[in-house]
């Protein structure tokens, strides 16, 4: 049954930012409670596509798409829809961990607080923090500062600052870019734990990454005109093991090789 | 190989060390020019007028007798006129950094208003001194007061509180934006709870500096009507006023050696107050680089 | 039966109930009335250039119905205030000529060696002292600056030379040169200072000396800053009033002599809102004409500067 219902779901997806074309006739779907992993060519419009996912594109003045995003079976970009409903929906995790400058427990805090919480705060936090494996590292120092944590806490409470707002869909943004491998090895774990109850996407340029923690995987590669195409669109083990698009073979290959 | 051509490099070393350190030499002499004007400036005043400087002469009113005479009245209207035009400068010019950096990035309304406002910045505080008499006194009949003053002195300001929010804004780190919409946060819970406290240091200093430009402004005060021989404090927002640097310039102005000691003073009183108002502002400042350095 | 620590277990391992999201009309109308709020505050500044436009065209149409654009512009008396009146603004541009060119003959070397020192020799302790030190000068009152010029400068001067008298245009020049002294040499500076590294490490790897990075590298490549930052100063200089109220006299002479009393147009303002002259007099309009002359001067030195930064400002990266 989930096969067949994605949670977001894009159809003939054009973006562009002024007269530059970024991505061109995307069609894909993610699937819910699975990790959906976007691969290609740094410049290949990965961001922008994940951006499109929780409209955090609209912050940019120059930003215009065509076609449609659906999350849940409605559409992302109805007029009716205020994308700050859907961002507690859909959390995001960015590529550099960014850390509000405030104490570990106010980051978390920050998304139930501005979304109107009522309950057990403290609880609240606790359990996100758990959840992004980070609970033992910092439960006795919830009142520092986030900047005093290393990059790899730092992007795990990132983590936790997204799941307390409890959303359906977590977008990770190269999330381990900037972390070192064992930071990364913790962050992949976490995902897959995570993919129990949340449906992720992830944006990585590590391939092996992607092999790793991905159920399903999008070929993202730009044409001639530098405008990006979807190549392909599968679950993970066929792209990687038998690509359908000599494209995204030479992609693979070449990079593995 | 290419033949070599002939020729030969002339290169006078010593010659153009020489040239360097007596360059050197003259940089360093024109900084210890301005140098040494300051401290000529500061010395000279407080050589005339530090006896002067007590009790009796901050709370004694105007006198035509020099060795009476103090600057009650002028200090009161300082205080009162600042309380003004540093609050409506503060509150409109930060309001109005928001709405410039948040709200209005990049549009073509956002750059009309950032070009009024450089050259707003520009222009003549003595033209402002005059929108102050028509507008202000006149138009909205608020008479030479306090008001009218505090007005004007917060219109002189304005470009200067809001070029520093802005830097101050635009120093505070998109991602951090990101983080707050990424979370569900409208626009003004994240300018609220995230950005300004960020950017309130920087915010701090612009506004620091802005009310000590204006506690140090005299000629639109002038044209705007102020008086220059007070003998009362003001009662109200209404009531006619001086200001000390006015009474400066009033005492200045004066041919008898005396007054010219109750001017020093007075200019020691208020450079007093300015030199603390921008240490405060460097202090501020260092401290807020640091922080988003670290 | 539970106890209440498997209680709290449960609460922290399970999903938690999101005790009611707050409607939608309680976070978006605040966010509308705040923005409108704010929205009007940018637009201040708008009505403030309108404000100072208006009035002073208003004013100085009326004051033109009665003397002819002309006169003023050629005419080369100003005794708007005696029983034989002229209307000639010349005296009064020639007094502002007069400081604000002197003043710049002053800050122009004297801001530019200082920018020249910060940026290319000082080490960066002498720098972070000095800097500040620097912008207190800026941060003096201009009545204060007058009292030094009539009080301290001119009686020097006098010493030296008996041509020179109590009030004259040497003294104001020289004082206003230091007051803008600061606002040169810092602009500069930050010109200088964003000529990148790799500009001057290519001049040095040649065998440049100091002195030749920076005059033939540096300054060059921060030129318009540094003409912008000379244009902006020239443009204040011409503003200031209460240095040459206090040191340059009240006499409207058309003179290019710096040792006799002259009068600027700013002065000329200041004297006639000090005096008894009825508003709404002739007399009085003459204020608007001189401060719209002011207006038009300044701001199109300020157009200028900000034309030559956005036109030739190098594009490095």
């Amino acid at each position: 049954m989930a096969e067949n219902c994605p949670i977001i779901e894009t159809r003939e997806l054009n973006v562009c930012y002024g007269p530059v074309c970024v991505i061109d006739q995307v069609n894909m779907g993610v699937e819910p409670n699975r990790i959906t992993a976007i691969i290609g060519p740094s410049g290949s419009g990965k961001s922008t596509l994940l951006r499109c996912f929780n409209r955090m594109n609209d912050l940019i003045p120059s930003f215009h798409m065509s076609g449609s995003v659906l999350f849940a079976g409605e559409d992302l970009y109805d007029d009716s829809v205020d994308p700050t409903e859907i961002r507690y929906q859909i959390g995001m995790v960015f590529q550099r961990p960014n850390p509000f400058p405030k104490s570990i427990f106010d980051n978390v805090a920050f998304g139930p607080r501005v979304n109107g919480f009522r309950g057990d705060l403290a609880a609240l936090v606790e359990q996100s923090i758990r959840r992004a494996a980070l609970w033992d590292e910092v439960k006795d120092r919830l009142k520092d500062s986030a900047l005093s944590l290393s990059g790899g806490q730092q992007q795990r409470l990132c983590i936790a600052r997204a799941l307390a707002v409890q959303p359906r869909v977590i977008l990770m943004d190269e999330p381990c870019s900037a972390l070192d491998p064992i930071s990364t090895q913790a962050i992949e774990e976490l995902m897959r734990e995570l993919s129990n109850e949340y449906s992720i996407v992830i944006v990585t340029h590590n391939m092996q990454q992607a092999a790793r923690v991905s159920d399903y995987t999008a070929f993202l590669n730009p044409r001639e005109d530098k405008i990006s195409e979807l190549i392909e669109f599968d679950q993970t083990r066929q792209i990687f093991t038998n690509p359908k698009d000599e494209r995204t073979e030479a992609y693979i290959t070449g990079r593995f090789g | 190989m290419a033949d070599r051509i002939p020729g030969r490099f002339d290169r006078r070393m010593r010659r153009r060390r020489l040239e360097g350190q007596i360059f050197h030499v003259l940089c360093l002499l024109s900084i210890l020019v301005g140098l040494g004007m300051l401290a000529a400036l500061l010395l000279n005043i407080f050589m005339e007028g530090w006896q002067r400087v007590n009790w009796s002469f901050l709370t004694s009113f105007p006198s035509r007798h020099p060795e009476a005479a103090g600057i009650r009245a002028a200090l009161f209207g300082s205080i009162y006129v600042i309380a003004v035009a540093g609050t409506l400068a503060f509150s409109f010019g930060v309001a109005a950094a928001i709405y410039l950096e948040e709200y209005a990035s990049r549009n073509w309304f956002a750059r009309v208003i950032q070009i009024n406002i450089a050259n707003l910045a520009g222009v003549p505080s003595i033209v402002y001194g005059i929108l102050g008499l028509e507008i202000f006194v006149r138009f909205l009949a608020l008479g030479k007061s306090v008001l009218a003053g505090g007005f004007t002195l917060a219109l002189l300001v304005l470009p200067i509180v809001i070029i520093a929010s802005e830097e101050a804004l635009r120093a505070v780190p998109s991602s951090i934006r990101e983080g707050g919409y990424a979370l569900g946060a409208t626009r003004w819970q994240t300018i609220w709870r995230l950005v300004l406290p960020q950017a309130f240091p920087g915010i701090l200093t612009g506004v620091i500096l802005a009310v000590s430009r204006a506690i140090g402004e005299t000629a639109p005060l002038i044209v705007m009507g102020a008086l220059t021989f007070v003998p009362f404090t003001p009662d109200g927002p209404l009531s006619r006023f001086t200001v000390l640097p006015i009474q400066i310039f009033n005492w200045v102005s004066r041919p008898q050696e005396g007054f010219h000691e109750a001017a020093a003073a007075g200019i020691i009183v208020l450079l007093v107050v300015l030199l603390s108002m921008n240490a405060l502002a460097v202090l501020l400042r260092n401290r807020f680089q640091r922080r988003m350095e670290g | 039966m539970t106890s209440p620590d498997t209680a709290y277990e449960e609460l922290v391992s399970g999903p938690i109930p999101w005790v009611g999201r707050t409607r939608r009309w309680k976070r978006y109308l605040p966010e509308r009335i705040i923005k409108a709020v704010l929205f009007f505050c940018s637009i201040v500044s708008i009505f403030t250039t309108v404000g100072i436009v208006s009035v002073l065209i208003f004013e100085a149409a009326l004051f033109f119905q009665e003397v002819s654009i002309v006169e003023f512009l050629t005419n080369t008396k100003w005794t708007p205030l005696f029983a034989s009146k002229n209307f000639g603004i010349l005296p009064l541009v020639t007094g502002t000529i007069l400081t604000s060119m002197g003043a710049m003959f002053v800050a122009l070397p004297l801001g530019l060696m200082s920018a020249i020192y910060l940026s290319e020799y000082a080490p960066d302790t002498a720098r972070q002292i000095v800097k500040p030190v620097l912008e207190i000068l800026a941060g003096i009152p201009t009545v204060v600056y007058g009292y030094f010029a009539l009080l301290f400068v001119t009686p020097i001067l006098r010493s030296i030379s008996d041509d020179i008298s109590v009030f004259n245009g040497l003294s104001a020049s020289i004082v206003m040169g230091i007051m803008i002294l600061p606002m040169v040499s810092s602009l500069s500076e930050d010109a200088m200072r964003s000529v990148p590294r790799s500009l001057r490490e290519g001049a040095y790897a040649l065998g440049a000396t100091r002195l030749e990075v920076s005059t033939r590298v540096v300054i060059p490549a921060a030129l318009s800053g540094i003409v912008a930052a000379f244009i902006l100063a020239t443009s204040r200089a011409i503003g200031e009033t209460m240095i040459v109220t206090i040191a340059a006299g009240q006499n409207p002479t058309f003179t290019f002599n710096p040792f006799v009393p002259i009068e600027t147009m700013t002065a000329y303002i200041v004297q006639v809102s000090l005096g008894d002259t009825p508003t709404g007099t002739l007399e009085f309009k003459t204020i608007f004409a001189v401060g719209l002359s002011l207006f038009v001067i300044t701001l199109s030195m300020n157009l200028l500067s900000q034309f030559i930064v956005r036109r030739f400002r190098e594009v490095y990266e």
